[in-house]
């Protein structure tokens, strides 16, 4: 079937959407765009068409097979068995590249230990994989240098211990490996992986696993075509996207906030280096945009370094934030000084939450400037990109709009971090269809 | 027409006849201000917007102008360190670039763009036309000279139009304070009849340079009147004004034009001619000095050629009808400074620039906003939105800076400006083809 494509390679991650031709989406796929937006490219999309497979299980299943219920539990069950599966390939491929750089001097009286070593890391990785992967397991991040350099990194302290060796030798394989690891796209084919997950659900027994291995098969039998792809975000000139193929973020997450919400006349879309004010028309079409200029103040990517220079992870921040009562109040949006703020304001014995509550105002004071500068907020409101998943942010936003523009529907998409790959995917649809916009034909 | 010169190793530059011989001016009167001493000439000292040359010139006085040393130093890439020197000197951030490029440069000892000393002023002329920093800036340079300062006042077209108290409330000043200050500096007495031919060469070639920028209306325009607006304007906003070599200039420019019409080109750019013309655009506000070529790149390469700009009548408007007058010899002086876009109320400027858009066809609006120009950003996001609203065509806005490097950050310049080229395209092909959702 014919499938389009859109890849927003954004500083911090790279993501895809795959659009059907009836401008459905079929799937999505995020990956960390690394410093290497060939591969977050190839592994976001490959993330999207693995997607896309289960929404077509979905569709093929339709009515007769079970009740929704059944066939979500099969689905949910198939899914961690797939990426179980992947996460198990990828991590032979750490073993093998970790092996790989035990040679040279450093390791000329170790290296054997350190092998055996090695061998027992990730004997003990595999061992407790499943359970990572279990149906009520919580993953920090879907990211497979963040699951498995945590635990490689508190297995390897274990082992290292229990050894006597250094745990640095350890550290240093891995360090050296991840990165050529991470940029290598899991190789197996698509199919092959979604077999032997099928074959370890009907193992385990889950419901419907019988019933349903045909309809699997035949849909895993459907080629995705990629039809047409069009690229956007700040990697995107880095890509080998000839000129029609690239359209920028500004016309894409306007064009994506419009399909998800036809109504919408004003998108705000903070991202990890850009907060972004668009006005769009009735169809889509942006009619003024404004971008914080010369500073990236009041990005997400100031969220991160907040995140970082607490300790916290920083999907943790916006659930503390949401504990104050009190927010502090604070006026920099400036990165490098939030960090002095920050200590500060600690070392006065301010709390926490209400410093970071001040944190979240601050961003969205600022993108409230970039969108007034744009040209306001009408009727319907979206907020898109990464910030927009963080509770304390939405808040702060959503009592800033009422006091400067009334009552305003706030659209949020729980999917709003793919708004610009969207708009993207639709992009390249029409551009399949013969109608080029955004580019000089 | 098109002569390559090879400045720099890496590429040749493309510049068309007219712009090697405005080099050469430029290079003449740069030649002549660093001799001025020698010469037994004095110095004047003045600015673009409001610029008296034709009275400078009646007290032989050589014309000296602290921006365009400002800008020369932005495109040789000297006015970072000078910008930097000034801030040590105790000058804040947030100050006009030219300003502390000009007193970096003084405090670095005065080396002008053709590598000799620049002479020191004997006469500060200051016609303030709306920039309030000009006059800080005057202060400043009175303090470093201690020589006579002349303080002209041009009143604000607040109201959107010249009245005759304004004249004669200029035409006094200029009769009482500015002439007499300048027959004493200068030890020449006025001579009514001198400034009189001076205008009257003015003029002449004031309706070149207004034919020049108005063939920016054809299709594909011939000039671009921004970046290309730049090198055309030169001469006639500073020290050649009133004079022979300017109508010469203005004349060989309009030949240079005509042939281009005639050819049906686009406008020379430093990678030589323009292939095809895809955006037509109206800039607002000055432009960045310091990676100028770059910056015209990323218009060029798009195909966006810019068919008006303000920034192209600060040192004076003339494609409204003024002209100097030699029969007004004194209210034409005045007429002169109070039209300068500088001078021009919030209301004037958007009038202005819609004009702009309707009369030559523009896609868009683009506004470059310069970090330390308060008398150019002051309103500017209310020009675009007002401009917007009144033609129908799509703005942006972008920021810069005139002549500090650290404004000027490249990767971002070029992603808003593709945003908006395709922005422009897309309401082209989009507009009224009711896109589904």
């Amino acid at each position: 079937m014919k499938t389009f494509v859109g890849i927003d390679l954004g500083s911090t991650t790279t993501k895809a959407v795959l659009l059907d031709e009836d401008e459905k989406v079929l799937g999505r796929g995020i990956t960390n765009s690394r410093s290497n937006y060939d591969t977050a490219c190839r592994v976001a999309g490959q993330e999207a068409a693995i997607d896309a497979r289960f929404t077509l299980f979905r569709r093929e299943f339709g009515a007769g097979q079970g009740t929704d219920e059944q066939v979500e539990a099969f689905l949910g069950a198939l899914e961690r068995a797939f990426r179980l599966e992947q996460f198990l390939e990828q991590l032979g491929d750490l073993e093998e590249t970790c092996l790989e750089q035990v040679t040279g001097e450093r390791f000329a009286k170790v290296g054997d230990g350190v092998k055996q070593a090695l061998a027992e890391v990730f004997r003990r990785l595999r061992e407790e994989a499943p359970g990572m992967f279990a149906p009520d397991a919580t993953r920090k991040s879907d990211f497979f240098r963040d699951i498995a350099g945590s635990r490689y990194l508190a297995v390897a302290e274990e082992v290292a211990r229990e050894a006597g060796l250094a745990y640095d030798l350890l550290l240093n394989v891995y360090d050296k490996s991840i990165i050529g690891v991470e940029n290598r796209p899991p190789s197996g084919g698509l199919s092959e992986k979604f077999k032997q997950a099928l074959e370890r659900v009907a193992k385990e027994g889950a419901g419907l696993a019988g019933e349903l291995l045909e309809p699997v098969e035949r849909t895993l039998g459907i080629e995705l075509e990629e039809t047409y792809l069009v690229g956007t975000g700040y990697g995107r000139v880095t890509l080998p996207f000839s000129k029609e193929h690239i359209r920028s973020e500004i016309l894409c997450h306007g064009l994506g906030a419009h399909m998800m919400y036809p109504k919408t006349r004003t998108v705000l879309d903070i991202g990890g280096q850009d907060t972004k004010g668009i006005q769009v028309d009735a169809s889509g079409i942006v009619e003024n945009f404004q971008m914080n200029d010369r500073c990236a103040a009041g990005c997400g990517r100031y969220l991160g370094y907040i995140a970082d220079e607490m300790n916290m992870g920083l999907h943790e921040l916006g659930p503390l934030a949401m504990k104050s009562g009190k927010p502090a109040r604070i006026n920099s949006t400036c990165t490098v000084f939030a960090g002095a703020e920050l200590r500060d304001r600690l070392a006065l014995g301010e709390k926490r939450e209400d410093i970071l509550a001040g944190l979240h105002r601050a961003i969205i004071l600022r993108a409230m400037s970039i969108i007034s500068r744009s040209g306001g907020i009408d009727d319907q409101f979206t907020f898109t990109g990464g910030v927009a998943k963080n509770e304390a942010a939405v808040r702060e936003l959503k009592k800033l709009v009422l006091e400067n523009y009334g009552e305003v529907t706030i659209n949020i998409d729980p999917d709003s971090i793919y708004t610009g790959a969207l708009g993207g995917a639709e992009f390249a649809r029409r551009a399949a269809e013969g109608r080029v916009e955004g580019v000089v034909a | 027409m098109k002569i390559t010169t090879s400045r720099t190793p890496i590429k040749e530059v493309v510049k068309d006849a007219s712009m090697l011989k405005q080099k050469e001016m430029m290079a003449a009167h740069y030649d002549r201000l660093a001799n001025a001493k020698e010469n037994g000439e004095k110095v004047a000292s003045t600015f673009v917007p409001g610029n008296l040359n034709e009275l400078i010139m009646c007290f032989d006085l050589v014309n000296n102008l602290p921006e365009v040393n400002a800008i020369q130093s932005g495109l040789r890439r000297k006015s970072g360190s000078y910008v930097m020197e000034a801030e040590k000197a105790g000058h804040s951030e947030d100050v006009c670039t030219y300003v502390k490029s000009d007193i970096g440069m003084m405090a670095k000892g005065n080396i002008g763009p053709n590598g000799k000393k620049l002479p020191d002023p004997d006469v500060l002329l200051l016609s303030y036309t709306g920039c309030f920093t000009f006059m800080k800036w005057f202060e400043l340079l009175r303090e470093q000279y201690q020589c006579e300062t002349i303080f002209l006042q041009t009143p604000y077209m607040a109201d959107g139009k010249v009245t005759p108290n304004m004249i004669q409330y200029m035409v006094k000043q200029l009769k009482e304070d500015v002439i007499p200050k300048l027959e004493r500096v200068s030890g020449v007495k006025f001579d009514i009849d001198r400034l009189r031919e001076y205008l009257r060469k003015s003029a002449r070639a004031e309706d070149d340079l207004v034919y020049i920028l108005q063939s920016a209306k054809n299709k594909p325009s011939p000039i671009d009147a921004y970046f290309g607006g730049i090198y055309y304007v030169g001469p006639i906003f500073g020290a050649f004004r009133g004079t022979d070599d300017a109508i010469d200039f203005y004349r060989f420019l309009r030949e240079e034009v005509d042939q281009r019409i005639a050819a049906g080109l686009g406008p020379v750019t430093p990678d030589g001619p323009m292939a095809d013309e895809k955006y037509r655009l109206v800039v607002e506000g000055p432009p960045n000095y310091t990676n100028f070529r770059q910056f015209w790149k990323m218009f060029y390469e798009e195909g966006a050629v810019v068919v008006a700009s303000s920034y192209s009548k600060v040192g004076g408007t003339y494609d409204f009808g003024f002209r100097h007058d030699p029969d007004r010899p004194l209210e034409t002086l005045a007429e002169y400074c109070l039209g300068v876009y500088t001078n021009r109320s919030l209301p004037m400027r958007v009038d202005m620039l819609t004009n702009y858009m309707n009369e030559y066809e523009a896609d868009g609006l683009l506004i470059n906003s310069i970090k330390s120009c308060n008398s150019f950003s002051a309103g500017q996001l209310l020009i675009m939105r007002e401009v917007e609203k009144r033609t129908g065509k799509p703005a942006a806005f972008i920021e810069t800076d005139l002549v500090d490097p650290r404004y000027f950050s490249a990767a971002n310049v070029k992603n808003r400006l593709e945003s908006y080229f395709q922005m422009v395209e897309q309401k082209r092909s989009g507009s009224g083809k009711g896109v589904a959702a």
